[in-house]
């Protein structure tokens, strides 16, 4: 990392073919996911498909966007908050951030809009507030606590590190070479370990929602929210 | 603070999970749950497992949880942590002990009521893991005593309380003859085949509410229904086997009743007022037997009720007077979306209607149900001190009555109020309805 | 039908009662029933309190009861009822009571030409089967799945051969329950024992057993198969080879098995009513090929014509070649025929009925609360308040129909010729 040709060697190992690995494994694996658990279902739990219904999937999936909608958001008002907060910031931060605009300009020559600077930058903080917040909430309310394990610390740290990393590296703290090095790895580590970790369950929530909602609604005439 | 509550409790003894634990080997453990989870689980068990972020959310939603001073063991999550975490983490390699704790969490600390579902982000379905976990502890022989003495029940009757053939039949002769003296010409028609409907009900009413049989019978005879019931098995609709995992029975016992049905050529079967069963012959059994909805419409009581009073086939003489509260039950509201029909029933019958809170599909489960209250005497104690938010929530109605139109949910509710000492009765609708309805000889 | 020779195929119409002529005489009137021939019409009335009479074509029977109950015509058309006098029950055949008195007395059976009358018992809390006026010598503490042979006079029963008390669950896994067969029960035990089948000459007979909780199969004369089943149903036997033949299911599927061994190479979700054709070549069953879904299958090969709700009622021709069942989908009731259903629908129908040379088939139908004769998807005669279901004559030529119309019960003759 001293000299500035090892730096740029592992540059652009991580931001060019690492990248596509990451992309490959994150695109890849969802597919795979998505073709495994249909292959599972249509092995093992077909009769699902005379259940399902467009009306109540999409019934209870909008419920289940719309903020404060559930009974249940309503008991957790801070908690809802922070979940809105940090799972927006967390989807549109990384697209939108100026920096991820340059590259791929740079790359393909293909330009999108881009966040202001400062905007991108409280983001970011947000999704960094977030994570200490579920960690926080991880070890003080018994009912998270009880049911943490190991893992969801991992993720918990998975999905921080590129935030953190970010933010240092556009604060230019620390050593901003290797930093930025850290930054493009834990973004890849995390994109990688989406489609298998529980981080799935941004695959997966609007299929169980659907499956749910369509037995609420379709079958059992009642809400689900 | 909890953890002091835990170790002072006595630990319940229970014939049914000691002996069958005792009684297994490690081996054989391992290969039941694999059996059970290979062969009778797929995509939902997986992507339920797979995709809970262990947020805890699910907790508020539990009657248990909340009755336990918030002890996180008994949240929904906390429940599939002990019992198919455990299982799925050790890859089934679990001791005879493991499942004897397991059993009992499965069925006596969840009612498989699914409000949790509706507090859950992804609508996990933690009623429907537990009910595997149930189904491993049936393969295993590891059940409560007297459930499993009602699952054997159904497997020699078709009905849960031992009732045999001619005591059936003759406890509905004895109720016309009763109601006969009320209402002269009124008849329960015993196997009238092409009649409208065939009325069923769940072994505790004739083995100990016979009253119930008579007021409907009154109720169908005034409202000129052309109805009958099967003098053969199949007239009971209850299920315990479906909660202790024995799927084999249950579905007998569906098919008994379908067939029943099918045989008197009747265009729907209407029940009583229970829970368990309507969630048994609606969506539980039926499908079990390849029906993906029933082959002949179940009409429960509560929808009953909702349509004669709609279409004035029954008028009432004087509105109920004492203040009511409605209790409802889990499953023909989060079950059936009954709940505003019994809110039209209730007001139609009843003067003074006080709504508890929560109320609706987001009511507090009565913690009988599910098979819970079937655990019997051994786990009454526990059953009735994990349900402290319902003694407060039906005391702070102020109502002098209680309506719950659910078996279990009434017997449970008698219990809470009479540990609770919440000066309060349970009703169900139909001993509103029979005291207040115009009859023929008005 | 047995004596369908001699009955009347040449009156083409015969009022028979005038039902509402006799309202006025009894306190009420319960559901009639029409006698195989539809000569005879028949109910049961009351007459005061605890007072029961059964009027038969405007007539009373001599003899009165405290109470009777499942009034039902034999297939010979003898008039059978539940009777009760001074708290104890018999079956009254054509009025009178039979001399053997019980505690309680409930579901008659005849066999097919209904020579033989039987039904189950209880006295002083023991059970058994009364067949012809000749009850069990032994008496068991429980009893269900009641069964008569074919051609009778043989009877079998699960029963109960062993105590347990309340709660004793593990007692009750050991096995307590075994078929009496004639009142004479077989040797093994078993948890649980259900629906028995016999052979036609009543020699052998298979009932469904559980030998623990998990364990299914069928046992014959008290032996059950070599093979294990997740689950079974109600076997039948063959009428030539005396095979037994049940449904079993086998890793959450259902297929058929014969003497233990599977014989149809399709699984399905569901297979049920199975039954033999009269040559005894072919072997249908109700089966469900995908989730909700219905049909018939002959040898494993299943239909096209597929219903929703449910099938029921599956009878086969008595040439063999056809086979007709009932099907619901939406609610609505049809006939199938062959894989090719009718295009009515209607409210409520009842199983179909070949005529002897298997080119006709008709059902009793309802619709709108009206009951009317359907043959091969037309209807015949007008709607009716009431109607039984039809029966060919032996030279297939002319069907038997058997009405309510305002109040009145009629017996006609209707000549298919005249339907053409």
């Amino acid at each position: 990392m001293n000299s500035p040709d090892s730096f740029g060697a592992i540059y652009n190992f991580v931001s060019g073919p690492l990248v596509w690995v990451a992309f490959i494994v994150f695109v890849g694996g969802s597919i795979y996911r998505f073709y495994d658990l249909i292959k599972l279902v249509n092995r093992k739990e077909k009769f699902i498909y005379s259940y399902m219904s467009w009306k109540y999937s999409l019934r209870s999936i909008i419920a289940w966007v719309t903020p404060f909608f559930p009974v249940n958001m309503r008991k957790h008002p801070v908690l809802t908050v922070v979940t809105y907060v940090f799972h927006l910031c967390l989807l549109i931060t990384p697209v939108f951030v100026l920096g991820h605009g340059v590259l791929i300009k740079n790359a393909w020559n293909v330009r999108w809009w881009a966040l202001p600077e400062s905007i991108a930058d409280f983001m970011t903080l947000m999704v960094i507030i977030g994570c200490i917040f579920f960690l926080v909430r991880r070890l003080v309310f018994r009912e998270v606590k009880y049911v943490t394990t190991m893992s969801d610390y991992f993720l918990l740290a998975i999905v921080a590190a590129p935030f953190v990393t970010g933010f240092l590296c556009y604060h230019q703290v620390g050593n901003y070479d290797l930093l930025l090095i850290l930054h493009i790895l834990a973004g890849e580590i995390m994109l990688m370990a989406i489609p298998f970790t529980r981080l799935s369950h941004m695959l997966f929530a609007a299929l169980t929602r659907a499956y749910i909602g369509s037995e609420f609604g379709k079958v059992r005439h009642a809400r689900d929210w | 603070m909890a953890e002091v509550i835990e170790k002072t409790e006595q630990r319940i003894v229970d014939e049914g999970l000691d002996k069958g634990a005792d009684k297994l080997t490690g081996d054989q453990i391992a290969r039941v749950i694999k059996a059970v989870l290979e062969n009778e689980t797929g995509a939902r068990l997986k992507v339920y497992v797979d995709t809970c972020v262990h947020c805890g959310l699910c907790s508020d939603a539990c009657h248990i949880y909340l009755s336990q001073n918030r002890n996180p063991k008994f949240s929904p999550a906390g429940k599939v942590k002990r019992t198919m975490g455990e299982i799925l983490k050790k890859k089934g390699r679990v001791s005879p002990e493991f499942i004897r704790d397991a059993a009992e969490v499965a069925y006596t600390e969840c009612n498989l009521c699914k409000r949790c579902v509706q507090y859950c982000p992804f609508g996990i379905d933690v009623a429907y893991i537990l009910l595997i976990v149930r189904r491993i502890c049936h393969k295993l022989g590891v059940t409560p005593l007297y459930i499993q003495d009602t699952a054997h029940s159904h497997s020699v009757t078709m009905n849960q309380m031992w009732i045999k053939e001619d005591e059936w039949i003759d406890t509905l002769q004895w109720q016309e003859e009763d109601a006969r003296e009320e209402m002269p010409n009124l008849r329960i028609p015993l196997e009238k085949e092409g009649a409208d409907v065939m009325y069923s009900v769940i072994a505790p009413e004739p083995k100990f509410q016979p009253n119930l049989i008579y007021y409907t019978a009154i109720l169908m005879n005034t409202a000129g229904i052309n109805w009958t019931m099967p003098a053969t098995p199949g007239w009971d609709n209850s299920d315990m086997a479906m909660f202790t995992g024995d799927n084999e029975i249950m579905g007998r016992i569906k098919r008994a009743q379908f067939d029943a049905a099918a045989r008197l050529k009747v265009k729907k079967i209407v029940m009583g007022e229970c829970g368990h069963a309507f969630r048994s012959v609606y969506d539980v059994g039926n499908r079990w037997l390849g029906w993906k909805m029933p082959p002949i419409p179940i009409v429960h009581a509560i929808e009953f009720y909702y349509d004669l009073l709609k279409a004035g086939k029954i008028k009432i003489r004087e509105k109920y007077k004492k203040s009511v509260t409605l209790h409802d039950p889990c499953n023909v509201v989060r079950g059936a979306g009954l709940h505003e029909k019994a809110r039209y029933v209730i007001n139609e019958i009843c003067e003074n209607f006080i709504e508890m809170h929560p109320n609706r599909e987001h009511n507090y489960c009565c913690n009988a149900g599910g098979g819970v209250i079937n655990c019997g005497p051994p786990f009454k104690n526990k059953r009735v001190k994990s349900n402290s938010v319902k003694a407060k929530q039906i005391r702070d109605t102020g109502a002098e009555i209680l309506i719950t139109p659910c078996h279990n949910c009434h017997s449970g509710m008698e219990d809470i109020i009479s540990y609770y000492n919440v000066n309060m009765h349970t009703k169900f609708i139909i001993d509103i309805l029979y005291e207040v309805m115009e009859k023929p000889g008005d | 039908m047995p004596g369908r020779k001699n009955w009347d195929w040449e009156t083409g119409e015969k009022l028979v009662t005038d039902i509402n002529g006799v309202k006025g005489s009894y306190n009420w009137i319960e559901e009639p029933y029409a006698s195989p021939d539809g000569e005879k019409i028949a109910s049961i009335v009351n007459l005061d309190v605890d007072k029961f009479g059964v009027c038969v074509n405007g007539g009373l029977w001599e003899n009165t009861f405290d109470k009777i109950w499942h009034l039902r015509y034999s297939p010979d058309s003898r008039l059978t009822a539940i009777v009760s006098e001074m708290e104890e029950w018999s079956i009254a055949v054509d009025g009178n009571a039979w001399d053997n008195k019980f505690s309680y007395v409930w579901n008659t059976m005849f066999s097919d030409g209904g020579l033989n009358i039987a039904a189950a018992f209880q006295q002083d809390g023991e059970y058994g089967i009364v067949v012809n006026d000749v009850p069990w010598e032994n008496l068991f503490k429980n009893m269900n799945c009641m069964c008569l042979s074919p051609y009778g006079p043989y009877s079998s029963a699960a029963v109960q051969v062993a105590d347990f008390g309340e709660g004793e669950i593990f007692k009750f896994q050991e096995g307590a329950y075994t078929i009496a067969l004639n009142g004479i029960p077989w040797d093994t035990r078993f948890v649980n024992v259900w629906n028995c089948a016999f052979s036609s000459d009543g020699a052998i007979v298979a009932a469904e057993v559980r030998l623990d909780l998990y364990t299914y199969t069928i046992a014959v004369n008290g032996v059950p198969w070599n093979n294990t089943f997740a689950c079974v149903w109600q076997p039948v036997i063959h009428p030539m080879s005396g095979k037994v033949i049940a449904p079993v299911r086998v890793s959450g599927k259902w297929s058929i098995a014969e003497d233990g061994d599977i014989i149809w190479d399709s699984r399905f979700l569901q297979v049920w009513q199975q039954l033999i054709s009269p040559d005894g070549n072919k072997l249908a069953a109700i089966v469900s090929p995908t989730y909700g879904k219905w049909t018939l299958a002959v040898d494993g090969a299943w239909w096209n014509t597929q219903f929703g709700d449910m099938l029921t009622d599956a009878v086969f021709s008595p040439d063999s070649s056809r086979l007709a069942a009932v099907g619901k989908t939406d609610g609505k009731f049809t006939i199938i025929v062959d894989d090719s259903p009718w295009d009515s629908k209607f409210d409520m129908a009842w199983k179909p009925v070949f005529s002897p040379d298997s080119r006709n088939v008709a059902a009793k139908v309802e619709k709108d609360g009206k009951y009317f004769i359907v043959i091969n998807g037309k209807q015949i005669h007008k709607n009716c308040d009431d109607a039984w279901e039809p029966v060919f004559s032996p030279d297939s030529q002319k069907i038997l129909v058997k009405t309510i119309e305002d109040g009145k019960y009629y017996r006609r003759i209707i000549s298919l010729s005249e339907i053409k």
